[in-house]
């Protein structure tokens, strides 16, 4: 079993969840409550990634990473080296990869709140931000959690993004789904076997998390996702 | 609505099934090998008018395949070993396994490289313009075990083992540098002399820094079709079919030889 790699996929998907949640809220309010009539565009987008196949995700961003691509010069530019092969360039990919699963949840959340409770608190004088942190906020505690868990989980079963992008450095870029592969490719079948039942024993207890907590929380905002 | 179930099911089962046709010859051959069997396939049809169904793929995952009873009729392996390995599980018609050709490696470059590399060779890879060089992954990949084994031969795996990025196998490895990422690569010449790959710079690794890289096909002992797959093996053996695997970066072993040792 490779903890080096398990620890690699951790740390990718914690960084790729925090990040989620600062673009996603953001992101999530106003898909939630705008009227632009052009938001169905935006939205489609933002689901892309639960459709196209990974390896087309990945593909893109090698090419976007690369000294042609726009994302590669920028880079090049700032730091002097690639994004490809690096854990930098896996997160902005999984980041990618995982948007749709950070954002349906918080909009499907932030829809739920009653219109009544916000007219009533611009009624009583407060602004959009303080509606947004005393109200909708609050109101939303579960399907943020469950936003949270779904992209780290999500990101960190990732495996065809990080195949196309990433180069299979250890401790860089060789995540746990790699490591896997690589070792039923070497014809290690136990070894494969072994850091497999592993990751499929850590993404239950995740998953039983985030239902627990919303059971207690009694709440199911996000039930009808991803049908919304 | 009965009339539209069952218009249902008429379209679906169009979908299902395929039109009949004759059988097609099914061979999983490994990734290096796409461009040379694309060819041999088209020469074996216009001879016999047998259709060569190719899935390129990993030969590590073909193996796994073929012993959970994948439909193949032939393997074409980039490595003997796995062949070897289906040999001894009883997977293969016995006496089959044909050692067709010798896998070779270049180093490659993008065109607009300043680097002259035909002129310096390995020095090329030390050079500070190179950051990342790409190879198959040596833990699986046959041409990136002999990548690696190359870099120990010419002394130099310990100075370039940082720059290293690893394909999942060699075709990836190509990619990664043709696309500009990765600014070498130690590639299969078959894939270097590609359309998309002929552009660019490229020298020869010399045979004796590396183990032979042994190309090997065996009929498999599920084949639907003996005679058939016995046909297309025979063809692969002929003075054409060696001609166009050389055209396409292989060397042939002398007829009649097989498990050649690389000169």
């Amino acid at each position: 079993m490779n903890i080096e790699a398990l620890l690699l996929s951790i740390r990718l998907a914690l960084c790729v969840s925090a990040i989620l949640f600062l673009i996603g809220v953001p992101l999530a309010y106003w898909l939630a409550y705008s009227r632009w009539r052009g938001k169905f565009l935006l939205e489609a987008v933002v689901a892309l990634p639960l459709v196209l196949p990974p390896t087309v995700l990945g593909f893109y961003m090698l090419l976007a990473m690369g000294p042609h691509g726009a994302l590669g010069k920028l880079w090049y530019a700032a730091f002097g080296h690639g994004l490809a092969f690096t854990f930098e360039g896996l997160v902005i990919a999984s980041v990618l990869y995982s948007l749709p699963f950070a954002v349906q949840p918080l909009v499907a959340s932030f829809e739920t709140v009653d219109r009544k409770l916000l007219d009533a608190s611009a009624v009583l004088g407060a602004g959009s931000m303080r509606t947004f942190s005393r109200i909708i906020l609050p109101l939303s505690v579960p399907g943020i959690i469950t936003a949270l868990v779904l992209s780290f989980a999500h990101t960190l079963g990732e495996f065809g993004v990080v195949l196309m992008v990433g180069g299979n450095l250890p401790g860089v870029t060789r995540t746990v789904s790699i490591d896997i592969y690589d070792r039923a490719q070497s014809l290690d079948y136990s070894g494969a076997s072994r850091t497999a039942l592993l990751l499929l024993v850590i993404s239950f207890l995740v998953l039983s998390a985030v239902y627990g907590v919303n059971r207690r929380a009694g709440r199911r905002a996000w039930a009808s996702w991803p049908l919304r | 609505m009965r009339s539209s179930l069952r218009l249902l099911f008429l379209l679906l089962a169009l979908l299902v099934s395929r039109p009949a046709q004759a059988q097609e010859i099914r061979v999983a051959a490994a990734a290096d090998l796409k461009f040379a069997l694309d060819e041999l396939g088209s020469h074996y049809e216009k001879q016999t008018g047998r259709k060569i169904d190719v899935s390129y793929g990993s030969s590590g995952n073909f193996l796994a395949q073929i012993q959970n009873g994948a439909p193949f009729d032939l393997f074409l392996s980039a490595d003997i070993e796995y062949p070897r390995k289906l040999e001894a599980a009883g997977l293969i018609e016995p006496g089959t396994l044909y050692e067709y050709a010798l896998g070779r490696i270049v180093i490659w470059m993008p065109s607009d490289t300043r680097i002259e590399l035909a002129k310096v060779g390995w020095k090329a890879l030390l050079d500070p313009s190179i950051q990342k060089i790409s190879i198959g992954n040596p833990e699986h990949a046959p041409y990136g075990r002999a990548a690696v084994a190359a870099l120990h031969s010419a002394g130099i795996y310990e100075q370039v083992r940082a720059k290293l990025v690893y394909g999942e196998n060699v075709a990836q490895a190509a990619q990664f540098v043709a696309s500009g990422n990765a600014q070498a690569g130690i590639l299969a010449l078959s894939l270097a002399i590609s359309p998309a790959m002929r552009e660019g710079k490229r020298w020869e690794v010399p045979a004796n820094m590396y183990p032979p890289i042994e190309q090997a096909a065996v009929i498999l002992k599920n084949t639907k079709d003996k005679g058939a797959a016995r046909g297309f093996l025979t063809f692969l053996k002929s003075a054409e079919a060696r001609k166009i695997l050389e055209s396409y970066g292989f060397s042939v072993p002398p007829p009649g030889k097989t498990g050649a040792q690389a000169q």
